[in-house]
């Protein structure tokens, strides 16, 4: 009963509806473009606030955390190819070996406090680019590529990206309703306290590890479900564009950008970032410098906003905070 | 004979890592920041000896010593205007703000150096003992590298600074009390740290050929020998080093190369979890 009285927060549904609104624009205008472009957004937003579920509310640093995107992906295009699965189920094999694999790394290295976790993150990310590289049945360096062929199965190549995109929207909203659900809830609680002073939640009755575990498995489920939907849509993957830490770290900024341990914040967090990225990337005086750019305005938010533009804005305005979730 | 040779060849390269990973446990002992942008510096250590040699002739080694003045403020500015003000902050504060002076770095370097790969010629012919013969800059590195780690113990142990360094790494409150300026011993200490990472990338650059972008993967290695050899410990980060060099140099020889990323990763989170303090570190 609790949950669904939680679920009565007009801020919430104001900014589901916001997203779906900006996600249903391309198709309202059937511009590919403009699709494309928000296609890249509700990715961010889906890897941003799973990120968010382990790092905004337990305070662990995952620097590695692409690691499960490039997993899914890889199990994902596998059975694709290799066993003709359909890409329903490969996306859902995808989400549940990231989660397995979060699941098993959990138990070992959730227990590292602060940077020696976000160390060993960045090391699995690496062993497994590594590994993979190396592992024949996943093309080894060369990777796996689609025959064209099997968008046939979804009307063609053409109808396949306007469904896919439509499947990232959806995921996208479903993404933002459990952080939500996760946050309000007694576990969610459990996470926050654990950010708070994890040794004192533990005294609280807070049973720490497997708090900690599920919030990881939680927060790897979706960036796999994504990494099947994003290398299918590319046709090939390849272990550099699987497991490239950069991304990973992107993750961390939008999380920062927006706001952590907000709903809100990696969603707005996302959408910032990648039109920044946009604007920069097009513009003749800071195409060169993008990344400069970037690394600048990193800075600025640690430095200056350290809990970023949501988190600024709730403290600023707390009448507000009812529709800033 | 052939592992022989392998193992030498290791081991030389094995003291410049130890160098780059001295930088990284410096400034990860003292103030216990992870510096992200470490791999950076690595590589402005690599384009400072390739543009002073290829500009103006300045001989490599020499290049060295002026590299690494540039490196000590070039840390001492990072550390002014990026970390003091989160340096009590949570560690992902550090991590990202290390991180956007990386970001930032690179981001210049590649618009002006773009990336395609440069070399700094250096011929020293090769020194052949016995049945092994190795190329004479990675002898000198060796050298330079162990002359270094000297240098740092005796500064670390033997001047009024390194006492101060020493002093806020045990315990910075009680350090301020007795009157150490802490704020300018931490950018020190990372001045030091930069330095050191800047010597290696100078050291790396007259035998490897490099782009901008070369200092992730040097940056990644510091990270296993930092953890290797125990965080805070500059013998121990030489040490560390010279085991990931020999690793590197004996493992091609019973598998495919491809094979050794996998293993040094793998022997990383192992070491993480196992014994965090590092193989040599001392017990917490």
């Amino acid at each position: 009963m609790s949950m669904l009285k939680n679920l009565r927060n007009p801020g919430l549904w104001l900014w589901m509806a916001i997203v779906l609104a900006v996600g249903l624009w391309p198709v309202i205008t059937q511009r590919a473009s403009t699709r494309e472009e928000i296609f890249t957004v509700l990715l961010s937003v889906v890897l941003a606030s799973s990120l968010n579920i382990l790092l905004g509310y337990t305070g662990y640093v995952s620097f590695g955390h692409i690691v499960f995107f490039g997993l899914g992906g890889y199990v994902g295009l596998f059975l694709i190819t290799a066993y003709g699965w359909s890409l329903w189920p490969a996306m859902l094999a995808g989400g549940i070996s990231s989660a397995f694999l979060a699941l098993l790394l959990g138990q070992a290295i959730l227990r590292l406090r602060g940077a020696y976790f976000a160390l060993a993150t960045i090391g699995i990310n690496e062993a497994m680019r590594a590994f993979i590289n190396n592992f024949e049945p996943f093309g080894g360096p060369t990777g796996i590529s689609l025959n064209f062929s099997v968008y046939n199965d979804y009307g063609g190549a053409a109808n396949a990206l306007w469904m896919l995109y439509g499947v990232m929207l959806a995921l996208a909203l479903l993404n933002i309703l459990l952080s939500y659900v996760v946050k309000s809830s007694k576990f969610g609680l459990g996470l926050l306290a654990i950010r708070e002073d994890e040794d004192a939640a533990e005294v609280m009755g807070v049973v720490t590890p497997r708090a900690k575990t599920w919030a990881y498995v939680l927060s790897a489920f979706l960036p796999g479900v994504v990494g099947v939907l994003f290398f299918f849509k590319n046709g090939n993957i390849e272990p550099p564009q699987a497991f490239r830490l950069h991304m990973s770290i992107e993750m961390l900024v939008m999380v920062m950008l927006g706001g952590y341990g907000t709903i809100l914040g990696p969603v707005l967090g996302a959408a910032g970032y990648q039109r920044l990225r946009g604007l920069l990337l097009t513009s003749d005086l800071f195409k060169n410098i993008q990344l400069t750019v970037a690394g600048v305005l990193l800075l600025v938010i640690i430095l200056f906003i350290p809990a970023g533009f949501v988190g600024w804005l709730r403290n600023r305005f707390p009448k507000l905070r009812r529709f800033l979730p | 004979m052939d592992i022989l040779a392998f193992l030498v060849d290791g081991l030389l390269i094995g003291f410049v890592y130890g160098i780059a990973a001295m930088g990284l446990t410096l400034i990860w002992g003292v103030m216990n920041v992870i510096n992200l942008s470490h791999g950076a510096i690595i590589a402005l250590g690599m384009f400072g000896i390739y543009l002073l040699f290829s500009l103006f002739g300045v001989n490599p080694y020499i290049g060295v010593v002026l590299v690494a003045l540039a490196g000590l403020i070039t840390g001492m500015l990072i550390y002014a205007i990026a970390i003091h003000r989160v340096i009590d902050a949570p560690h992902l504060s550090t991590l990202l703000a290390t991180f956007a002076v990386n970001m930032i770095i690179i981001g210049l370097g590649t618009s002006a150096f773009s990336t395609s790969p440069r070399n700094v010629d250096v011929a020293l012919g090769s020194i052949e003992m016995g049945p092994v013969a190795f190329p004479a800059t990675r002898a000198v590195a060796a050298v330079a590298s162990v002359l270094v780690t000297g240098a740092l113990y005796y500064f670390l142990y033997r001047t009024t600074l390194g006492k101060y360094i020493r002093a806020v790494t045990d315990n910075r409150a009680a350090a301020e009390l007795m009157g150490i300026p802490s704020a300018r011993i931490l950018a020190l200490s990372f001045g030091l740290g930069t330095m050191l990472a800047a010597i290696a990338g100078g050291l790396i650059a007259t035998f490897f050929p490099f782009t901008i972008l070369s200092g992730a993967t040097y940056e990644l290695k510091s990270f296993v020998i930092c953890v290797l050899g125990g965080v805070g410990n500059p013998v121990g980060a030489l040490v560390g080093g010279l085991i990931l060099g020999s690793l590197e140099g004996v493992i091609p020889a019973f598998m495919p190369t491809s094979w050794v990323p996998v293993l040094e990763f793998i022997l990383f989170v192992v070491i993480l979890l196992v014994r965090p303090t590092g193989l040599l570190g001392r017990k917490k």
